[in-house]
């Protein structure tokens, strides 16, 4: 178990710093400079414009700007944003809530209502499993900024339940604020994991064991409950640790859509005035967002299904 | 006579409508007295899986099922979701064909084993205690370290005795054997066939054993019925129909078995067994009878007593005196 960590562990560094290189190299590929954006588009002299360049070590090779960046990564340094003129750590770490809120949220009504629906489907094959089948066609095919405004256009200005606008403070105004960009959010995601459950549920209650459970007199939901949901699982699992992991990008058009200032909305903003720090700081949280998720997630598949024990040899 | 334990009537089923509508039990009767060993005999699809899983109330979705089906002189085809669920915890339970697929892979062996008890209300530890010693019952060795386990670190054969110790928790009258010994190896099969002739005159419970094996059957069975397509071709004494076969099928089966020490190759059943849905209006075998008449296609032969067995063979008075 502790190998399999060690491994674990050694992997993500070094998908850290592959996916580094390549995010670092792929902004700096991309036409512009900061230095055409904080000069607002007047016209400087040549030495006004060094002056700012060499401010941000832009005149420096690449190599040596990402060994630079990279060391200041390591020491806990993530730069600072050439837009806001602050330390990038603080940016981040001042919009991490609102986006933890909002991803924490739509991952709830995804897990909810996604199983919900899907064990729905499953288990009451005809009307009821058409009508899921239909709704979470919708749902998946539904963009997160087209939810949004249709949400608003309802809940906000014709009904006048959520507001449309801002992050809400307090854990009331927090959940009132959060509302639509949650479900505009998890929407799509709802779809895709109540088919996915719907899918593993429908293998397992065609199985043997299914059956066998049924002959020996274990009630109905019982033997739903032991023996389709839990042997389903495993797919379910791992679909829902990739939704949540992508959820963190998934944000930038909700968060935008919504005025709310998280992670997403700081992305999409620096990409825009090529602010590379901000762009590398948060695209690295993304990829680590998603190895630890997938980390937990294989840690957590031996304990659903037993024959897939990490710990070779110690099933004897 | 008393009520026998189990009494097929006139047993119907037909598969749910639409595409895969389709009959699969034709008008089976059979019965099972307490302590008796019944072998029910036939090719895949002959229905005698179907007609076995009737007797715990498990059809298939949307099937419908006419006739009667008696345990203890009530009827499992009438019985209400709370009958049946009694039913199954205390009075009937079957041992099925493949382990590997009949254990939950991902629970534990004691949950398997346990798990109709805990359903009859039995409090845990004294489950586990019960476990532990049908599993010795079965020739599982240390038992109490086998409840911890999950079903991959058993063998096939092993498995099925756990799947034959689960079946006799609730202490069934009568146990069904859908074709238990046909996913395991030959040297297993032999072991499982005598656990369950053992515990099965132990507890003097009544039991069906179904299986395409009919020298199987013949061997452990009191009485034998083989089935056709749906329906029931021929019944009698296991001794009885080794000796003198009445029905064509089951003599063309009996010829197909490789025998040790014989110079005659096996001979085939010419042609391939049909199902009920495409069988013709009249005997089902007719096609591939080498006896067979004009008529046997058009006329369905009525089940009756021929030489001490049951037979449905329009022809079973000319055969027997061959």
């Amino acid at each position: 178990m502790a190998g399999f960590l060690l491994r674990r562990a050694g992997g993500i560094l070094a998908t850290l710093l592959v996916t580094s290189l390549a995010v670092f190299g792929s902004v700096h590929l991309a036409p512009g400079d900061p230095a055409t954006f904080l000069l607002g588009g007047r016209s400087a002299s040549p030495e006004a414009v060094a002056a700012i360049e060499a401010q941000y070590h832009l005149d420096d090779p690449l190599p040596v700007q990402y060994v630079k960046w990279a060391g200041g990564v390591l020491t806990g340094d993530l730069g600072r944003s050439v837009q806001f003129r602050q330390d990038v750590a603080d940016l981040i770490l001042a919009r991490l809530p609102t986006t933890l809120w909002l991803v924490g949220y739509a991952a709830l009504l995804i897990v909810l209502v996604g199983l919900t629906l899907g064990a729905l489907a499953a288990l009451r094959p005809g009307a009821v499993d058409r009508l899921v089948l239909v709704g979470t066609g919708v749902a998946t095919a539904t963009p997160a900024f087209v939810a949004a405004i249709g949400l608003v256009s309802l809940f906000s200005v014709r009904l006048g339940w959520f507001p449309a606008f801002g992050n809400g403070s307090g854990l009331g105004g927090r959940i009132s604020h959060l509302t639509l960009p949650a479900v505009a959010l998890a929407l799509t995601f709802t779809g895709l994991l109540a088919r996915v459950t719907r899918a593993s549920m429908l293998e397992e209650l065609g199985r043997d064991h299914v059956e066998v459970a049924r002959s020996r007199g274990i009630p109905g939901s019982a033997v739903v409950r032991r023996h389709v949901l839990r042997n389903a699982l495993g797919p379910i699992t791992t679909v829902t640790g990739t939704v949540v992991a992508g959820l963190l990008v998934a944000t930038s058009i909700v968060e935008t859509a919504f005025g709310l200032s998280g992670i997403g909305q700081l992305l999409v903003g620096s990409v825009t005035v090529k602010d590379f720090p901000v762009v590398q700081a948060v695209s690295l949280l993304v990829v680590l967002a998603f190895a630890c998720v997938n980390l937990l997630v294989d840690l957590a598949h031996p304990l659903i299904d037993p024959r897939l024990s990490h710990a070779k040899g110690a099933a004897s | 006579m008393a009520a026998p334990l189990l009494d097929i009537e006139d047993l119907h089923v037909r598969l749910a409508a639409g595409r895969a509508a389709r009959p699969v039990v034709d008008g089976v009767s059979l019965h099972v007295a307490s302590g008796e060993t019944v072998g029910l005999v036939g090719e895949s699809g002959s229905g005698k899986s179907v007609t076995c899983r009737a007797v715990l109330g498990l059809l298939p979705r949307g099937a419908a099922a006419t006739g009667a089906v008696r345990v203890d002189g009530s009827d499992v085809l009438a019985m209400s979701a709370a009958r049946l669920r009694e039913l199954r915890r205390h009075h009937v339970a079957m041992v099925f064909q493949d382990p590997r697929a009949a254990v939950n892979p991902i629970r534990r062996i004691g949950d398997f084993v346990t798990e109709g008890m805990r359903a009859a209300g039995v409090p845990r530890e004294a489950a586990l205690g019960r476990a532990e010693d049908l599993l010795e019952s079965v020739g599982i060795r240390d038992p109490r370290t086998a409840l911890r386990r999950y079903p991959h670190e058993f063998s096939g054969g092993m498995l099925q005795r756990v799947v034959i110790a689960a079946a006799l928790a609730g202490e069934p009258r009568l146990l069904l054997a859908d074709e238990p010994t046909t996913a395991l190896d030959v040297t297993t099969q032999a072991e499982v066939v005598s656990i369950l002739a053992r515990l099965r005159a132990e507890r003097a419970m009544g039991m069906l054993f179904v299986t395409h094996d009919l020298e199987l059957a013949a061997a452990i069975c009191d009485r034998v019925y083989v089935m056709y397509a749906g329906r029931i071709v021929e019944a009698q004494s296991a001794d009885g129909l080794f000796a003198r076969p009445r029905h064509p099928y089951t003599a063309g089966l009996l010829g197909a078995t490789p025998r040790l020490g014989s110079e005659l190759p096996p001979r085939a059943v010419p042609g391939r067994p049909v199902s009920l849905a495409e069988a013709p209006a009249g005997c089902a075998f007719a096609a591939r009878c080498a006896h067979a008449l004009p008529r046997c296609a058009d006329e369905q032969p009525v089940q009756r007593e021929v030489g001490g067995a049951r037979v449905s063979c329009l022809r079973a008075e000319e055969t027997a005196d061959d």
